[in-house]
């Protein structure tokens, strides 16, 4: 929390109290796990409040705190901004989902938004993106780039997410390669570069040489060009400085048309509690640009599975898939259904180790 | 699982480079608490070290003025500390407290334009043989030279407090400062060199996460390791070695649990995940076992007219 964002909000909320010309503007708050300049997962959230500001102007104001810890500490900003006047609040981290729906039943005119949780309210909608889709088209390019069929994943915490993500990229890897190993290590934490960086290098030692990351800063793509041989994915942003190599293409979240519609919706007086999941088709999910790296048929190949998610043609959870167990999952044919996903706790057949619960 | 799969000479050398960052911060907060100052803005000075390091080696393009830079800035803002704490006769706790927060948003500011650059590499050094030996070779010989800068400086702060003259002074400041007052000695510039020393080293510290640990820039990127170094100079009861062995024992556990995560061993990832504190606070209790204590007058403050 920067002193300057404190004097900010500080100096917002006496604006509030005084002007009266400032009554028509709607104000619109965000709470960031991590600081804007993570590169990754808050960086993009926050280029999505600066495009509901460049689409709104002056009818709307945005306020933010950013490197807000999962806990108390979420449910004291998030009352606190609503006591400055705020409308509406997007809370950008699974942690936030408790104290979200707790401060909602406190302030039902304020309106809120929570990022990939499950519990909604009358004044609480939740939003999400199907990164698993996009880990489809990333395992696709591990299998068939990896040499020493050991691919590294770097989890954060073990929540349906993630598994989610780890899942689907095994799949595909599988797929393309059968002889593809996966070793993941959890990093228990969103942001820690030095942790990250760690994690990565550990991962190149045992033989990984494709990194796949779910935490937010760019630490690993540095550890894995320092290593040399190993290709790694932007994740959540674009993180196309490390480009051409190690990172051969990328997860983009891309939140601003969600966040510049459902300001709209408060503006207009329409907001209605939501639940929202789109993936690559609707655009929230975008892949970065595969790079020259990628040989032209694995490049192919990868793109024929983004735009068959695209167009809804494939599921990347399509049977026959089996749990880790060997129990039967999905038969022939079957895809998932959003339930299962969104509460997905278990890893499929062929992946090694157990979830930490 | 497949222990086969961690090559312990790589995991030797990986988590002496993971100790670094924490020894050379613990080292100087020690020889500041020795002089009997309680600085708790290790954190912020290590950050504020950490951006001032990274932007001076990416402008410069050398990574060693990179981390003199560092240890210029660390100390800078240690003088903030200095000027607040010894001569503004502020409360120490809540100086320290509020240098952190400061050095956390100087930092943010000043590395706006710094975040997704890449810094000049700094080489490993290379001796001809004994870099290339089995084993003994990439633990000992095949490091970057700040790494070995700061086992040298725990001996050398080491043998000063120990052995030197000045070590005896900075002690006796520490130990009552009116005492020492009272010999002659110049309690506040004693106090000022050695919060100064600490802030260099911190600054240090942070400038070898973001120039060879990660290395690159982003926002909180020390994320708590000034807080362990303040941990680990009391758990090491104020000496030198101690602080090493606890710094060492921190990193190592840090890497050999990603290791056995990676690996596949099947102890629960929350208990490994915990592993390095609780292992490196119970080796370090145990030693503290004997009769040393903190500085008699740590964290008090001196006005000679009192």
């Amino acid at each position: 929390m920067k002193l300057t964002n404190l004097l900010t909000s500080a100096a917002m909320a006496l604006g509030l109290a005084a002007g009266a010309a400032m009554a028509d503007t709607t104000k619109v708050g965000f709470v960031y796990v991590g600081p804007v300049g993570d590169g990754g997962w808050t960086y993009e959230h926050d280029q999505g409040r600066k495009a509901v500001e460049a689409e709104f102007g002056d009818q709307v104001e945005t306020v933010y705190v950013e490197n807000v810890a999962e806990g108390p500490d979420a449910e004291r900003v998030m009352t606190q901004m609503a006591l400055e006047g705020a409308d509406l609040i997007f809370t950008t981290s699974f942690g936030y989902m408790d104290p979200t729906i707790n401060v909602a039943k406190k302030f039902p005119n304020v309106k809120f938004e929570h990022a990939t949780g499950y519990k909604r309210a009358d004044n609480v909608s939740t939003y999400s993106a199907r990164f698993y889709e996009g880990r489809a088209v990333q395992g696709t390019i591990a299998g068939h780039m990896t040499e020493s069929n050991i691919v590294g994943y770097i989890g954060s915490y073990p929540i349906p997410e993630v598994v989610r993500g780890i899942n689907s990229a095994y799949i595909h890897a599988k797929k393309v390669n059968p002889d593809v190993e996966f070793k993941i290590v959890w990093a228990f934490t969103w942001f820690d570069p030095a942790k990250e960086a760690d994690a990565a290098k550990v991962l190149i030692e045992q033989g990984a040489d494709v990194i796949l990351q779910h935490t937010d800063s760019t630490a690993p793509q540095a550890a894995a060009q320092a290593a040399g041989n190993v290709i790694t994915f932007g994740q959540a942003s674009d993180m196309s400085e490390y480009g051409p190599k190690p990172r051969v293409s990328s997860i983009i979240d891309d939140w601003a048309p969600y966040y510049i519609a459902r300001t709209k919706a408060v503006i207009d007086g329409n907001w209605e509690s939501v639940d929202t999941w789109d993936g690559i088709g609707a655009g929230m999910v975008g892949i970065g640009e595969i790079s020259d790296a990628v040989p032209a048929d694995v490049k192919e190949a990868a793109l024929a599975i983004k735009a068959s998610i695209a167009d809804g043609s494939y599921h990347p959870f399509t049977g026959p898939i089996k749990k880790q167990d060997g129990s039967d999952w999905l038969a022939e044919g079957e895809t998932a259904d959003d339930g299962t996903l969104a509460g997905m706790n278990f890893y499929v057949e062929g992946l090694d180790g157990d979830i930490p619960q | 699982m497949d222990l086969s799969a961690i090559n312990p000479v790589l995991l030797i050398a990986s988590l002496m480079v993971a100790a670094t960052p924490l020894l050379l911060a613990a080292i100087g907060e020690l020889v500041v608490e020795k002089s009997g100052v309680l600085n708790l803005g290790v954190e912020g000075m290590m950050i504020t070290g950490a951006i001032a390091g990274f932007a001076v080696a990416v402008e410069s393009g050398s990574p060693l003025l990179g981390f003199v830079a560092a240890a210029i800035a660390g100390a800078a803002l240690s003088v903030l500390f200095a000027i607040l704490t010894q001569f503004a006769q502020a409360n120490q706790v809540a100086s320290g407290l509020s240098l952190t927060l400061f050095g956390l948003g100087l930092s943010a500011l000043l590395g706006q334009s710094y975040v997704g650059v890449k810094p000049p590499q700094m080489g490993d050094i290379h001796i001809p043989v004994l870099s290339d030996l089995p084993v003994v070779g990439p633990i000992l010989f095949g490091h970057d030279i700040i790494l070995y800068f700061g086992i040298v400086l725990t001996a050398a702060v080491w043998w000063v407090l120990k052995y030197s003259r000045l070590g005896l002074v900075l002690r006796a400041v520490g130990e009552n400062h009116d005492a020492a007052h009272a010999l002659g000695y110049k309690v506040l510039k004693i106090r000022l060199m050695a919060i100064m020393f600490g802030g260099a080293c911190a600054g240090l510290g942070g400038a070898y996460i973001s120039l060879i640990r990660v290395p690159q820039w982003t926002e909180g990127m020390t994320a708590g390791i000034g807080w362990i170094a303040l941990a680990l100079v009391v758990f090491a009861s104020w000496k030198p070695w101690r602080a090493l062995l606890g710094a060492y024992l921190f990193g190592g556990v840090t890497v050999v649990q990603l290791n056995l995560q990676a690996a596949g061993v099947a102890i629960p990832v929350e208990y490994l995940a915990m592993s390095p504190y609780l292992i490196t606070i119970i080796v370090l209790v145990i030693l503290s076992a004997d009769k040393s204590s903190a500085p008699a007058s740590l964290g008090r403050n001196f006005h000679a007219s009192r």
